[in-house]
């Protein structure tokens, strides 16, 4: 059983603790041990939010190691250009094609990186870089905050494990009344690397 | 069935499993998930109460009265539940009494690190430390079994990392002991339980005589154990630090320990007998490591890890590295690039009604003493309109206090609902009684929202969100004596104004209510407002109120419809009135 070990970067609001949930939860039913750790700062809001997961035959530490992070899945732009140096050579960033400003930036006291630094920057550690319309694609079926669905979604490919697997679990975790929608959501995602 | 849990929500599970019929608590990051779950298992009490001492008195006397009860709260409340741990480590208990106590290494939440083990050695209470959910679960059990063996309440210790943390739960059908049929007669022993010197005299030889029978008891419990390894290297840990130093150190020989006060001796001697070196890894003080050097043991610890912030399994390798404990790893080439990554602050929610109000008291260029919640984000920029913060109620006697220094500032304090009701009650009434004349601003957003929304004596529902008595800030100060009280919202800036303007220039001490919900709790969304850009002159006013969604761009500033709550401030605070209402 090979050991995964995933960041997931975002902002405050995004969604990304739900779908880090559900990707813990995956992780579980296709048999590994599982370990997943999150901080939710300060700010109920806007505030920047990480998880990490750990999938493997037997995980001790909650918390991914620099250098060792398989994959990186970014629901912001900003927030992934935070983490290359915890991915291992030949990672593979996943990267919400989508900008949420800091403050410093909204005030015209900072820049923010183009996309072509950023992706330049990952690219140093990893191999590939995906962008994915996340926000698009939620946006399109109704709800922005479907984007950690679909970000799993296209995460899901390279990950392997059964789709049924994984519609599943998002079955269980998301609120009854928008499980089809996210499951479409999640579909609409696959396709990004399918 | 393994189940995944935080260790919050298996420290709940744990506590139901044991017995606890009892849960007291006050939120706070990264406890509050604890009392909110427990709330939700059958036939237990669970409350929030105003503050962490209340919730700690409540559950000593469910304790007296020999049920096993739970209190918990995040390092910091402890502090203010302090007194009542002494005297119960004085009179000890007759149920089972476990404090849940999550301390909050690199202050992710908190406004400062102070590692909780020195409690267990000042109050001389036993602390046991989980390692992940599972230890969490069962943990609260064996603490509780502790607790009634030798009649002293128990401390379990929590780190972010572990009440925020989730990993597997062996899961069951299992149901807790059932209550006692008839209710038990409440045992008399004003001896034991009223704490007068000639009473607590006789108490303390127990107190001390305890500790050491527990810590005779710690050889046998078998949640200090010695994994044996390569007997070059011993390793010394608790917690979640055990499981870093697992990463880093996978051979080595360790001695986990899940009791960390008192400290099983014997076990360390022969662990030191056997190891060549040991190495001690904790976050924070050094705390085992200075008992185990009074033993006259040879460790290192401090030496080789830092004394501030938060361990991770990278900074476990790095210094080990460093200290030639392990070989270098193979590792990519370190990545050194001088792209500019703008932080990203925490910040008042788009929407939030304290936004408005620290709007209107920096335009007034008042000293604002804060206190803590959402609204001490007030201070950051570009806002900046609070002055100090220290600990929960300080606000109010700090702003009287600077009053009384005589300075040519006008000064308020501001504080949230829950706050007031936690411990901002005294330091009013002695702005009253001492002939005060600041004024004290109350954001009340009616949830504690900081710490996840959680109800409070002023929301008028329980923990379980069930009606209850509401206990309204405006008749309690008026009750108290202040005769100078009013009740604003505060996106109506213009009377917001009208009314500090008014307070300050009073010489009667007074308070002002600036009501206005939390949009977050109370899923308050309208349109989002526009900006006309024939109208807009970029002169980037509205960008002063640091609301998320205005983007100052090349030409005029735009609102993020994505991001925007639609409140309507920036449109009242654009001069040019070019931010249209839609
Ligand atoms: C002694 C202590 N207990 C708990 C906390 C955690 N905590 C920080 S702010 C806060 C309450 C905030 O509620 P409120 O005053 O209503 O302000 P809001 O966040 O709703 O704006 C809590 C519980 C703390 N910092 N110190
Ligand atoms: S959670 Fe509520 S009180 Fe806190 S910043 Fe957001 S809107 Fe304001
Ligand atoms: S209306 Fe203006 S102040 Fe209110 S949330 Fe939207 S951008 Fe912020």
């Amino acid at each position: 059983m090979n050991n995964l070990d995933f960041l997931m970067a975002g902002v405050g609001g995004q969604g990304t603790i739900l779908a880090s949930n559900i990707l813990a939860e995956v992780g579980l039913q296709l048999g590994y041990d599982v370990k997943k750790a999150e901080v939710h700062g300060m700010a109920q809001r806007g505030g920047e939010v990480d998880s990490h997961v750990r999938w493997g035959s037997k995980v001790y530490s909650p918390l991914v190691e620099e250098n060792n992070v398989d994959y990186l899945v970014g629901f912001e732009m900003l927030e992934a250009a935070r983490f290359p140096q915890y991915l291992k050579e030949g990672a593979v960033s996943l990267v919400n094609d989508y900008r949420i400003n800091p403050p410093l930036v909204n005030l015209g006291k900072a820049q923010y990186p183009s996309k072509k630094e950023i992706e330049s920057l990952l690219l140093s550690r990893a191999d590939k870089v995906i962008w994915v319309e996340g926000t698009g694609i939620a946006k399109e079926l109704g709800n922005p905050a479907m984007v950690g669905v679909v970000m799993l979604g296209a995460l899901s490919n390279l990950v392997g494990g059964d789709k049924e697997a994984w519609l599943e679990v998002i079955g269980q975790m998301v609120p009854p009344k928008f499980v089809d929608l996210n499951k479409e959501a999640f579909l609409e995602g696959r396709k990004v690397t399918g | 069935m393994k189940k995944l849990m935080t260790g919050n929500e298996a420290f709940a599970y744990g506590a139901y499993l044991a017995g606890v019929r009892v849960g007291a608590a006050y939120p706070g990051t990264p406890s509050s998930e604890i009392m909110d779950n427990f709330s939700r298992y059958p036939g237990v009490f669970a409350e929030w109460s105003p503050n962490e001492k209340v919730s700690l008195d409540v559950a000593i006397g469910a304790a007296y009265a020999g049920t096993r009860a739970m209190s918990s709260m995040k390092h910091v409340g402890l502090n203010v539940a302090s007194d009542s741990l002494f005297y119960a480590v004085y009179t000890g208990v007759k149920g089972g009494l476990v404090i849940i106590c999550a301390d909050d290494p690199h202050m992710h939440s908190s406004q400062n690190e102070q590692d909780n083990r020195n409690y267990a050695k000042f109050a001389k209470c036993p602390m046991l430390e989980p390692s992940d959910s599972e230890e969490a679960k069962q943990f609260v059990g064996i603490a509780l079994d502790l607790s009634e063996k030798f009649e002293t309440p128990v401390i379990v210790r929590s780190v972010t990392r572990l009440s925020h943390s989730s990993t597997p739960v062996e899961h069951s059908d299992a149901t807790p002991p059932p209550p006692p049929e008839e209710p038990p007669l409440y045992e008399r022993n004003a001896q034991r339980y009223v704490m007068v010197p000639a009473n607590a005299r006789r108490r303390h030889p127990i107190v001390e005589d305890r500790l050491k029978k527990i810590a005779e008891y710690a050889e046998t419990m078998p949640i200090n154990f010695i994994e044996p390894g390569d007997d070059q290297l011993g390793i010394i840990s608790a917690g979640v630090n055990y499981h870093y130093a697992k990463e880093v150190f996978p051979n080595a020989t360790f001695l986990k320990l899940g009791m960390v006060y008192p400290l099983p001796e014997k076990l360390i001697r022969e662990f030191a007998d056997r190891v060549k070196t040991i190495v001690i890894v904790e976050e924070l003080d050094p705390f085992l490591e200075e008992q185990l050097k009074l033993m006259g043991i040879e460790a290192r610890g401090k030496d080789i890890f830092p004394m501030l912030g938060e361990f991770s399994p990278t900074l476990v390798r790095n210094c080990a590295v460093k200290a030639g404990l392990i070989p270098t790893p193979e590792a990519p080439p370190e990545i050194k690039t001088d792209l500019e990554r703008p932080i990203r602050p925490p910040m008042l929610c788009p929407g939030c009604g304290h936004r408005a109000l620290f709007h209107v008291l920096r335009e007034n260029g008042v000293l604002v003493t804060g206190d803590i919640g959402c609204y001490t984000l007030g201070a950051a920029p570009p806002l900046a309109a609070m002055h100090t913060t220290g600990c929960m109620g300080a606000s109010i006697g700090v702003a009287h206090g600077i009053d009384k220094g005589n300075v040519k500032d006008d000064v308020v304090a501001v504080l949230g609902d829950s706050t007031f009701l936690h411990s901002g009650i005294h330091p009013l009434i002695d702005v009253l009684y001492n002939q005060g004349t600041s004024t004290t601003i109350i954001s009340d957003n009616s949830a504690t929202a900081m710490t996840g929304f959680q109800e409070h004596p002023g929301t008028g529902k329980t923990i379980k969100k069930d009606e209850t008595a509401l206990v309204d800030p405006e008749k309690l100060v008026r009750g108290i004596g202040f005769e100078k009280v009013d009740v604003c919202d505060p996106y109506d800036i213009d009377q917001m104004e009208k009314i500090l303007k008014d307070h300050l220039q009073s010489d009667m001490p007074s308070v002002i209510i600036a009501r206005h919900p939390c949009v977050l709790n109370a899923k308050e969304k309208h349109t989002p407002p526009e900006v006309d850009p024939e109208l807009c002159i970029n002169c980037g006013i509205c960008l002063d109120i640091g609301c998320s969604p205005l983007i100052q761009e090349e030409e005029h500033v735009r609102v993020d419809a994505l991001l925007c709550n639609g409140c309507g401030l920036c449109v009242k605070v654009c001069p040019q009135e070019a931010i249209i209402e839609k």
